[in-house]
């Protein structure tokens, strides 16, 4: 079992040696592994949006009564491959009174912050590509410069519907993003660390979740909504403005959009399992697979979400973030830092 | 700084480069701010360059300041700034008819000119000191402990600034209904 709980790292370790036996100096090698990282953390983001996809649909198909994609390979698995070739193949549309510049940056940009998260992600025991000093600090910055390639792309289309679609994604995305950020206080002070493989280390024996309930339901609500998901899909909302902000885009540009949005359902999920959820510990099993089956865990309570509640009206979701929500975390944080003092008080 | 080994300049060229990279991004895209006749596109450079000035916060091993700057420049005040301009904005989008100061260059020249002069003279006159060369291990807690103690006044006053701005913006907001 130990082989297989190190085999990534080992893997890691072999090409390090390898490198270092052709002469290579340090700094090489080191640049060497950063670009091997760099595609390691790829490959897991387009290897687990691939099948999202596929997991989406049967998901959807399973709570409305119906089979889902069932006719491309057994079960239907192939249909996401038989889907990205034909969006290879169509044509690259961009409107004539588009900014074509800023509509074809935004489509790039959209995909920088969602891999970037990746790299403060604890997969398993030491297997995190950059263990920051402040590295939950680093997911919630990242994380909210994806308004600009939503604002962008909306913007430059030059389309009343994208334009609406994108006034409202922002403004759904800077409104959650302040209980986001405040229901990780929470964790941040019984953690007392904002560095990922401390936060894990924390919850050796107990998971956050059992510690921060308040928090957990406040970070699932907000990231709901920071991912654009249903109940809080008004960005997209198909019946009034026909997909927002990527109604023009066509082909892989559109897949970008795509592609970058359940990246993004990934990274906030496996934020929730290195927060709440003991990371990457767990008996028996090899570390990374624990991460593995937890992430799955959360996505799958994102898409029951999504597939089980209606679309909140704009107001409501505004009046949600601002006048509970916010409150809500805000009694959380106090409630933790008092009972903190209270235990040490006590001689905990 | 780590001596004349190849892997010590290497570190240097790397951090030299990406130095010059961070600065000259920065600084080409604040040019393109004022440069630019699109004044979205003036938004979205003046982004890149919050980016960029992150960056080399990050090269100061400044990190906490760094994510600080990505999260309320880059992250939140740019997107205001994007969303006022396209509320506001004329259809044409020209600089030129939603900007009327756009015509006095003389002006504006003259008040460029003397705040150049002002900072110019700032920096030359600040005698510029090298730090430690040890970066602190851990910027955050000892930030925190900072603003808790020694200048929890400021602090404070800060807070109540921003109070009174949040109060000011809601009377505003609500205040033609009432």
């Amino acid at each position: 079992m130990a082989s297989v709980e190190t085999v990534f790292l080992s893997g890691d370790q072999w090409l390090k040696n390898w490198l270092f036996s052709w002469g290579m100096p340090e700094s090489w090698v080191f640049l060497c592994t950063v670009v091997v990282y760099a595609v390691a953390v790829l490959l897991f983001v387009f290897a687990n949006v691939i099948f999202l996809v596929y997991l989406e649909r049967k998901v959807a198909g399973y709570m409305q009564q119906r089979l889902g994609p069932n006719r491309v390979g057994p079960g239907g698995i192939f249909q996401c491959v038989a889907d990205a070739l034909k969006l290879l193949g169509k044509e690259d549309i961009i409107p004539a009174s588009a900014d074509r510049g800023l509509f074809r940056l935004a489509s790039l940009l959209i995909f920088i912050p969602a891999t970037m998260l990746f790299v403060v992600i604890p997969f398993g025991r030491e297997m995190i590509v950059a263990d920051l000093n402040v590295g939950l600090l680093y997911f919630i910055a990242v994380g909210s410069t994806a308004t600009i390639a939503v604002l962008m792309g909306g913007w430059s289309a030059n389309n009343k519907y994208s334009l609406l679609g994108s006034m409202r994604a922002v403004a759904q995305m800077i409104s959650y993003e302040i209980p986001l950020a405040f229901s990780l206080l929470g964790v941040i002070m019984l953690a007392g660390s904002l560095r990922m493989s401390e936060i894990v280390a924390a919850q050796k024996d107990l998971w956050f979740v059992v510690l921060q309930p308040v928090a957990f339901i406040t970070y699932f609500i907000a990231a709901t909504a920071e991912l654009n998901r249903g109940p809080f899909d008004l960005p997209e909302g198909e019946q009034e403005i026909i997909a927002g902000p990527f109604v023009e885009y066509s082909g892989m540009r559109y897949a970008l959009f795509f592609l970058a949005e359940y990246a993004n359902l990934v990274s906030v999920s496996a934020l929730a399992v290195t927060l709440f959820f003991g990371g990457w510990q767990g008996p028996w099993l090899p570390s990374w697979l624990w991460f593995v089956i937890k992430v799955y865990f959360m996505i799958f309570l994102f898409m029951w979400v999504k597939w089980t509640f209606p679309r909140i009206r704009v107001d409501h979701l505004m009046g949600l973030a601002w006048k509970f929500l916010l409150p809500v975390s805000l009694v959380n944080v106090f409630v933790t830092g008092t009972a903190i003092k209270l235990f040490q008080a006590m001689g905990w | 700084m780590s001596g004349f080994t190849l892997q010590g300049i290497l570190a240097n060229v790397y951090e030299t480069g990406a130095f010059w990279l961070l600065s000259l991004v920065a600084l080409g895209a604040a040019l393109a701010v004022v440069g630019l006749k699109n004044i979205v596109h003036s938004a979205f450079s003046l982004v890149l360059s919050f980016v960029a000035m992150a960056g080399l916060f990050m090269l100061l091993e400044a990190d906490f300041l760094a994510m600080v700057q990505l999260l309320v420049y880059a992250g939140a005040i740019s997107i205001l700034l994007v969303f006022a301009i396209m509320l506001t904005r004329r259809p044409e989008g020209k600089m030129q008819e939603s900007n009327p100061f756009g015509r006095y260059a003389l002006p504006a020249g003259l008040v460029a000119f003397f705040l150049f002069l002002a900072i110019a003279a700032l920096v030359l006159r600040v005698s510029w000191v090298s730090g430690p060369g040890v970066p602190a291990a851990s910027t955050v807690g000892p930030l925190a402990e900072a603003f808790l103690t020694t200048y929890v006044v400021p602090l404070e006053v800060a807070a109540i600034l921003l109070l009174v701005a949040l109060v000011g913006a809601i009377m505003l907001a609500g205040g033609g209904k009432r």
